[in-house]
């Protein structure tokens, strides 16, 4: 019979981590449910009703995202962050007003509490930053092994204002392309905390909410045509797309590409390119030609946007390809990212 | 066949260095490098320094490239 | 960053072009060696600054694309032993065997990990004591000199749970079979600048000499490969045949002694097999008896049942300069890099793998 000090350490050592039971409905997921209805405060989640009831008038937007991202903490953010501003961005990609998210998460049984705490606080803070409120959530427990970690899915409604039709399809022929900042800075981030390459810098991860620069964007000039935030496959693979689904080609000139000099070592010490590595807080904007300086100047303005530029053309070659000219002078094709991007050295 | 980029040499501890390529740290072994100073460029290839960058080369290159000289 | 923006400058590279254009009256074949060659100039759009009259051909040096398929389906058998920790540079994970690919091995459950140096392989057998950890040591003369540091660092500590799988080999002798083939006719090698960091521009000596080939050791800034480019077509121009150095600020004519040092006290020469080149005489290393303890070959015994390339695929030729990739019947069509058919397209050096990417 094990001394009964030692079985209260053991109590102890459970209560501060996910258990099983905690996913099973009865008294622990109340518990937790509780302390999440707190934290994130307001009305519609305070009800605890089956569902949150929300009244609208006009176009939807609606969107779903997931978040796996591993390590969960990294310079600049963590995996909630992350899930938040993910979400909010691609409700503001269509120029939709992001008012309310879900946000529903799958634990693994043996995840610390006070860790579960942490990333519910940091989701509550970048709701706050972007002014959008978590009034539904979920959590699963799973056994070991059934996840790494947590895993957190994020879902989004926000409001389109009349006028407003941005989609990737739309981008016309002589329209400018504008970058909201510098690009690379999140994937790097990541992978400096993975420890793998061993190396260290002072890159922080550029998650953050572009619901209000598009605003303000929108206010400027509501014929913005298309906007994207480039995220997995970086800006390579975004403009790519809006090549395709627009059926254009876009011209893209290296030099006025803005890339952290930190960024810019890791890549050439590991062989990447900038072009394919993930962002979290930056956008592209495809606007008239007749628009684009005063778009280009209410983005400087905005916090998120001090580092944007113009940096390349839709043209009517060459449909469906991205033509970079280079930094020498010279000129490739910028495909879509195939595969990893592995670390080459030879 | 060989990604070797140039590093500036912070600190030197036997055969090991910390190197800084615009503002990345990272170790780098420098057995390879006789007489590397602190301050130094070398070029670093999968963590080790393969060679000294010459800095009056590398300016006499660029004059060359210039066509000053 | 220091020394690598200044030779990036569009103007010098404007200039050093018009410099290019004048010799206008002779056609030349330049080869390329080195695949971060090929890669500079495609990602920086060289090709297209070129007048027509100089026309470039990819080369050999991409280690991972000249690893024979043997060796490729060797490498897989290890990583199947559950206790083996496979080690490798990136480029090896996607390349296909006749059979698989570390990739998939990886999928099956097979322990393979991306490393960037060597010293981090060395560094998971001292955190891993009960496991065997192999590092697939492929590159030239840029990465030997390394993996024997690391090696002799395992001997020093008396590491006895790490193993190299050598597959390491040497430019010259390369360089020297194609002179000798004559199957295509190369007017001047623009030579691989880190390799040569190692040997030194003594090393292509009997290339210009022996085989009347001019020689320039470039770097790797664009503005390095088109000063090689002109300096080659001025040798053509003047009838000179020599071994330049354009990359004078890292490469010496005797090259890095302490590295070449390192080398042959692991290292002894071997005559190997080139994926395309065939069997080339003395143009591998693998390691002296000494360190037989480390030899990843000895100890396991990688037993490959009949190790096949794909017969459509041309990357032997590819690598010759005898075809471009446009011309191989899997190009674009069914091989891709998704779906590679060969080194060629997966290696992130593999001229099929430019062409694709960077049109």
């Amino acid at each position: 019979m094990q001394p009964i000090t030692n079985m209260v350490e053991k109590f102890k050592d459970d209560a501060k981590k996910i258990l099983l039971a905690h996913g099973s409905g009865g008294k622990l997921t109340h518990q937790l449910i509780k302390s999440f209805v707190k934290k994130f405060r307001n009305l519609p989640l305070a009800k605890l009703d089956d569902s949150a009831v929300l009244k609208f008038k006009g176009k939807l937007a609606f969107t779903t995202d997931s978040y796996v991202v591993d390590p969960i903490y990294f310079p600049g953010g963590d995996i909630g962050k992350l899930a938040v501003n993910g979400t909010v961005n691609d409700l503001a990609m269509v120029g939709a007003r992001p008012l309310y998210l879900s946000a529903a998460a799958i634990i693994e049984e043996g995840f610390p509490l006070v860790d579960l705490e942490r990333i519910v606080d940091s989701m509550n803070r970048a709701a706050r930053v972007a002014g959008v409120k978590i009034v539904a959530g979920d959590t699963k427990v799973v056994g070991k092994g059934g996840a790494d970690k947590i895993f957190i899915n994020t879902s989004g409604i926000g409001l389109i204002d009349s006028g407003i039709d941005i989609s990737s399809k739309n981008a016309r022929i002589g329209d400018r392309i504008i970058l909201s900042g510098t690009i690379g800075d999140h994937g790097i981030a990541i992978l400096s905390a993975r420890e793998r390459f061993d190396f260290r810098t002072k890159l922080k991860s550029d998650s953050q909410p572009l619901n209000r620069i598009v605003s303000q964007i929108l206010k400027v000039s509501k014929k913005v045509h298309t906007l994207r935030d480039p995220t997995r496959g970086g800006l390579a693979t975004s403009l790519n797309e809006i090549a395709e689904q627009s059926g254009v080609g876009i011209d893209i000139e290296q030099e006025k590409i803005p890339v952290k000099e930190e960024v810019k070592g890791v890549c050439e010490m590991l062989g990447f390119d900038p072009l394919y590595i993930a962002n979290e807080g930056k956008l592209v904007a495809f606007v008239p030609e007749r628009d684009c300086r005063k778009i280009l100047n209410v983005m400087r303005k905005n916090r998120y946007g001090r580092d944007a530029q113009i940096i390349g053309t839709v043209v009517s070659r060459h449909k469906g390809r991205v033509l970079v000219k280079t930094s020498v002078g010279g000129e490739r094709v910028l495909d879509m990212l195939t595969g990893e991007q592995l670390p080459r050295i030879c | 066949m060989c990604l070797a980029i140039p590093a500036k040499i912070l600190k030197i501890e036997d055969n090991l260095a910390l190197v800084d390529m615009a503002g990345v740290r990272r170790q780098a072994d420098i057995r390879m490098v006789s007489n590397a100073r602190v301050g130094e460029y070398v070029l670093i290839h999968a963590g080790f320094a393969i060679e000294k960058i010459g800095k009056k080369d590398a300016e006499e290159t660029l004059q060359l490239l210039r066509e000053i000289i | 960053m220091k020394f690598v923006d200044e030779f990036r400058d569009k103007a010098i590279a404007e200039r050093i072009v018009k410099k290019i254009e004048r010799f206008d009256s002779f056609k030349v074949n330049l080869m390329e060696v080195c695949g971060t060659h090929t890669m500079v100039i495609f990602k920086q759009g060289l090709k297209g600054m070129l007048p027509k009259n100089v026309n470039l051909l990819s080369g050999p040096g991409c280690p991972v694309c000249v690893t024979s398929q043997e060796d490729i389906d060797k490498a897989i058998e290890l990583a199947k032993d559950r206790n083996v920790i496979i080690t490798t540079f990136g480029d090896m994970i996607r390349v296909p065997g006749t059979n698989s690919s570390l990739e998939k091995e990886r999928g099956n459950g097979a322990d393979v990990r991306i490393i960037y140096s060597p010293s981090e392989a060395l560094r998971i057998a001292r955190e891993n004591p009960a496991r065997e950890v192999v590092f697939l040591a492929i590159g030239f003369e840029t990465t030997s000199p390394l993996i024997a540091a690391s090696l002799l660092d395992a001997q020093k500590e008396k590491i006895d749970n790490f193993y190299i799988f050598s597959s390491h080999k040497l430019i010259p002798p390369a360089m020297e079979a194609l002179s000798k083939s004559k199957e295509v006719r190369i007017d001047g090698f623009i030579c691989p600048g880190h390799v040569s960091v190692t040997i030194g521009s003594n090393a292509y000596k009997f290339i210009a000499q022996k085989y009347n080939v001019p020689c320039v050791i470039g770097g790797f800034e664009p503005l390095d490969v088109l000063q090689t480019i002109y300096m080659l077509l001025k040798q053509i121009k003047e009838r000179r045949v020599e071994v330049e150095i354009e990359y004078f600020r890292a490469v010496h004519p005797q090259g890095n002694r302490i590295a070449q040092e390192l080398i042959a006290e692991v290292f002894e020469v071997s005559d190997v097999m080139w994926r395309g080149l065939g069997t080339i005489p003395k143009s591998g290393l693998r390691l002296k008896r000494k360190f037989s303890d480390f030899d990843a070959e000895k100890e396991f015994r990688p037993k490959t049942k009949k190790s096949k390339e794909n017969p459509d695929c041309a990357c032997g030729e590819v690598l010759r300069g005898v075809k471009k990739p446009t011309q191989c019947k899997l190009y674009r069509r069914i091989c891709t890099p998704e779906e590679p058919y060969g080194p060629c397209m997966v290696s992130s050096e593999g001229t099929c793998a430019a062409y694709y990417k960077y049109g």
